[in-house]
């Protein structure tokens, strides 16, 4: 009777462990220490691989949207871009002016030619155009400026006089550009070039500020210096700063330049997303690449293609190899296998280099063909350097991946299922189709997966045997890590690739079910 | 060798030997014959060949020598799927990736069986197995009964003379495994289908089989029906396989008609059934069962030779009583005893008399 009301009591309520706390609880507490052994022992690896693989990863793919370099480098130019409507005519003086202070302060930092690299990928000819300008800049006519308020008043050329002028805020607020390029020129002047702002000579750029503000908003403060150059501006001998820009290339009065910074101005941009999938980002929205330069999605699709080619080789070869050892007396399956396992024991490298040797024209391949008369001698086949030379070649490298996972699957098959079979009436070939290939299939589904996604994001053999036309995806990726330094556009293109994975995972998962997958 | 085609010769072994290797023949010499509508069983230890001989009927072993036919026609060339022949596998080997109905409709197929003729078949084959309303599941749905009703409803679903089973119920508990050999039986017989039946367990081969074969070393040692097999075991092996046995050593002392002498190795006389023994002076394996030892003087016949014996041990097995005594130096001689009202316990360190009918005491080869 106690047995059943402790029991009704029970189910009323949590249950108790005996000390009466909550029995969840308890079993939390119980299987703690568990939980922190584990995670213990996994620490040291977790740490390695979180350390060594997922934040780099982590960082190149985010480095396929950053974009913060042009509004970092050229932050006055970006903001000034802002008031260009009309974008079939070159910017306002403004504009140039804007980046006149910038490119003169990147040039003193000496990474005005990386921004013009970014620019670069986006229009052929910037990198040149920044290169040259960061150097103009320093020569441009605008001593005209400080020449004339040092004649106005020799306390101009004092770097003292300016830095007890920028002291004060109602100046900063009423000369809002000189304030900015003064800043500028004191950051540069420090950490550039390791110097006292109070001895050195204020640049040019910073006059020239002066000029501008005191010539479009005037000046009405309380300093009398100020008062007194504001009043005399307007007499002033003046230099046109898009003028100047254009001596150093005519290329500053083309719209295009403008467009190109205004467009990839923002800290996050699509733009190499869109490049790798042939699309180009205008001031007009997203637009087709030009035909010449549509290269992404043909390597896309070829990458695909052949890498679906040489899976279905795998299976193809693999199949009837896998079966053999499965179904051989363990003795002689053991050395086969070995056979199977010995090309990993081998470098990919020598491996693919051997199939250079045997594929090339005067090779071994098609000396034989010759030999026995199937080819003729003028007349060889060309099996490398192409989309048959990386299919012939990696299929034989993927191999053992197919064989392997086939092999495990089908040693768990029974041999009574088929012996079932012919029992049953089924012929060889009945019982084989019908008992054992469906039994087999969780092993071709996971061979498949192995092979395929190993293939797609395959470089060394491609970028060896392919040639022109049998190369993938990831020797453009591995192009422009290392040869055009455009990380980015790298990055973008890696990410289509695992997201292109990640997505033919999914689909045979609903397909065929990620469950029905052995690797064992 | 046409008379073989007759009721009693549907499946003939004739002169069969089969060697892996080419050094050990694990079938030597067998010749068995099997009746229509028999059921068969091949008892044996492992690695007695009787497994071996199923797969050479069922033609998934070839015959190194000698012939197999099958209702007269000689099958040693014939492909398994041609023989016509249902088998029931020890694991069952059911298609796991087919429903229980595409299970049993699969001979059907492959027999080119029309789609309605098919179904009405398969549904008359599940239900004769109780299994009517499990069409639609998978093997891995059932539990080890059920796949095991399935597995013979599929081997008998197209109709075969012959079915093939090896060792069909070995893993299935012991409650559902009695209650299967029963319906198995019922099923042949009713069928009327010749079965044979390979097993490692002599009771599923005494409580289902018409005849059973006892392998030993790739021989049939004795071929009989099952009461033949335990009341008269021809030689020793099949006398220790089959049932439990006490067996003493002795030599034969006297020997005429149906009764030898035995004189046991402490010099105390039985008497025995010459079985194996031909002449005084050879030495033999005396087998007596348990349940035949008498220890109550009153049921003892008057003339017989009594041994003395000692009890070391009583063991309260519920039907049954179980003694162990020491006879004649041996001290693994059992008696079995019915647990009736009037029986008595035997204490430990008692000493008694046993003895037996000479014809229940079979002196066999040594």
């Amino acid at each position: 009777m106690t047995d059943a009301a402790a029991q009704t009591e029970a189910k009323s309520g949590p249950v108790l462990a005996a000390d009466g706390r909550p029995l969840k609880a308890s079993l939390r507490r119980a299987l703690r220490a568990q939980k922190m052994r584990a995670l213990l022992l996994i620490a040291p690896l977790l740490l390695f691989i979180m350390i060594t693989f997922i934040l780099p990863i982590a960082d190149m793919l985010f480095r396929s949207v950053e974009n913060q370099i042009v509004s970092e480098t050229l932050p006055r130019t970006v903001v000034a871009l802002e008031d260009w409507e009309d974008h079939d005519q070159p910017p306002s003086e403004d504009v140039y002016a804007a980046l006149y202070y910038d490119l003169f302060e990147a040039a003193e930092f000496r990474i005005h030619s990386r921004v013009g690299s970014r620019l670069n990928y986006e229009m052929t000819g910037v990198s040149s155009l920044f290169r040259q300008s960061g150097r103009g800049v320093g020569r441009f006519d605008t001593d005209i400026y400080t020449d004339q308020f040092a004649e106005l008043d020799a306390d101009w050329a004092d770097p003292r006089v300016w830095a007890t002028l920028m002291e004060d805020e109602s100046v900063r607020a009423a000369l809002p550009e000189t304030a900015s390029a003064y800043d500028g020129w004191v950051n540069v002047t420090i950490e550039a070039n390791e110097d006292d702002p109070l001895e050195e000579d204020v640049e040019d750029y910073v006059y020239t500020a002066l000029y501008r503000d005191l010539a479009a908003r005037g000046y009405d403060g309380s300093s009398a210096m100020l008062s007194e150059a504001a009043e005399a501006v307007g007499a002033f001998e003046t230099v046109s700063l898009r003028e100047q820009f254009a001596e150093i290339d005519e290329d500053w009065l083309d719209p295009a330049v403008f467009e190109t910074i205004w467009v990839y101005s923002p800290n996050y941009t699509a733009g190499y997303f869109l490049t790798a999938v042939d699309l180009q980002l205008t001031a007009d929205g997203i637009e087709p690449q030009s035909e010449d330069l549509r290269v992404y999605l043909t390597l896309f699709k070829r990458t695909m293609f052949m890498s679906l080619v040489i899976m279905g080789s795998c299976v193809l070869l693999g199949y009837p190899i896998a079966f053999l050892l499965a179904n051989l007396p363990m003795r002689i399956s053991n050395i086969l296998l070995i056979l199977v396992l010995l090309p990993f024991w081998t470098s990919l490298l020598v491996r693919t280099s051997a199939w250079k040797v045997l594929l090339q024209q005067q090779g071994v391949i098609n000396d034989i063909l010759v030999w026995i008369g199937l080819v003729a001698d003028n007349d060889r086949l060309a099996l490398i350097n192409n989309q048959t030379g990386t299919i012939i070649a990696m299929t034989h490298i993927l191999l053992p991946f197919m064989i392997l996972p086939l092999y495990s699957v089908m040693q768990t098959i029974p041999p009574s299922y088929v012996r079932a079979a012919k029992s049953l009436g089924a012929t060889d070939w009945t019982a084989f189709w019908r008992v054992y290939f469906p039994q087999s299939v969780p092993g071709i589904g996971a061979g498949c997966i192995l092979v395929f996604i190993l293939a797609i994001g395959y470089y060394i053999t491609p970028e060896l045997v392919g040639g022109r036309t049998g190369t993938f995806i990831s020797n453009r990726i591995a192009y422009h890590i290392s040869t055009s330094l455009n990380w980015g556009l790298a990055a973008a293109l890696g990410s289509i690739l695992l997201i292109l994975v990640l997505a033919l995972y999914w689909a045979y998962d609903r397909i065929v079910g990620i469950d029905n997958v052995k690797l064992g | 060798m046409n008379a073989s085609s007759d009721a009693d010769h549907f499946v003939v072994f004739d002169r069969v030997q089969k060697s892996y290797d080419g050094e050990n023949l694990v079938v030597k010499d067998l010749n068995l014959a099997i009746g229509k509508g028999e059921f068969l069983t091949m008892l044996g230890p492992s690695g007695s060949g009787k497994t071996t001989c199923l797969m050479m009927l069922a033609g998934f072993e070839t015959a190194t020598h000698g012939e197999i036919l099958l209702d007269g026609q000689p099958i040693n060339n014939i492909p398994p799927h041609k023989r016509g022949i249902g088998m029931v596998f020890q694991n069952y080997a059911l298609f796991p990736h087919m429903t229980i109905a595409e299970n049993l409709s699969f001979p059907l197929e492959v027999r080119k069986i029309g789609k309605s003729d098919r179904e009405q078949k398969v549904q008359r084959a599940l239900d004769m197995v109780e299994m009517g309303s499990f069409g639609g599941r998978r093997p891995a749905q059932l539990s080890g009964g059920q796949q095991q009703r399935v597995a013979l409803a599929r081997a008998l679903v197209f109709e075969p003379e012959l079915v093939l089973m090896d060792e069909p119920l070995g893993a299935l508990d012991k409650q559902l495994r009695e209650k299967m050999q029963f319906e198995i039986t019922n099923l042949a017989h009713n069928l009327g289908i010749t079965t044979v039946y390979v097993t490692h367990d002599q009771t599923e081969a005494l409580t289902m089989s018409d005849r059973v074969a006892v392998f030993d070393d790739g021989r049939i040692q004795q071929l009989a029906a099952p009461d033949t097999l335990y009341e008269s075991p021809e030689n020793s092996f099949v006398a220790q396989f089959i049932g439990e046995n006490n067996t003493l050593m002795g030599t034969v002392e006297s020997i005429e008609n149906d009764l030898a002498v035995v004189k046991l190795d402490d010099g105390e006389l039985i008497d025995t059934l010459p079985v194996n023994v031909t002449k005084v002076g050879d030495r033999t394996l005396v087998s007596i069962r348990p349940e035949r030892v008498e220890y109550d003087p009153s049921r003892l016949q008057p003339g017989a030779h009594t041994v003395k014996a000692e009890v070391l041990e009583f063991i309260y097995m519920g039907d049954i009583y179980r003694t162990r005594l020491r006879v004649a130096g041996n001290d693994d001689f059992f008696i079995k005893t019915r647990n009736a009202p009037d029986q008595r316990r035997l204490q430990p360190g008692e000493q008694i008399e046993i003895g037996w009918r000479a014809k229940d005491c079979r002196a066999l080869d040594a």
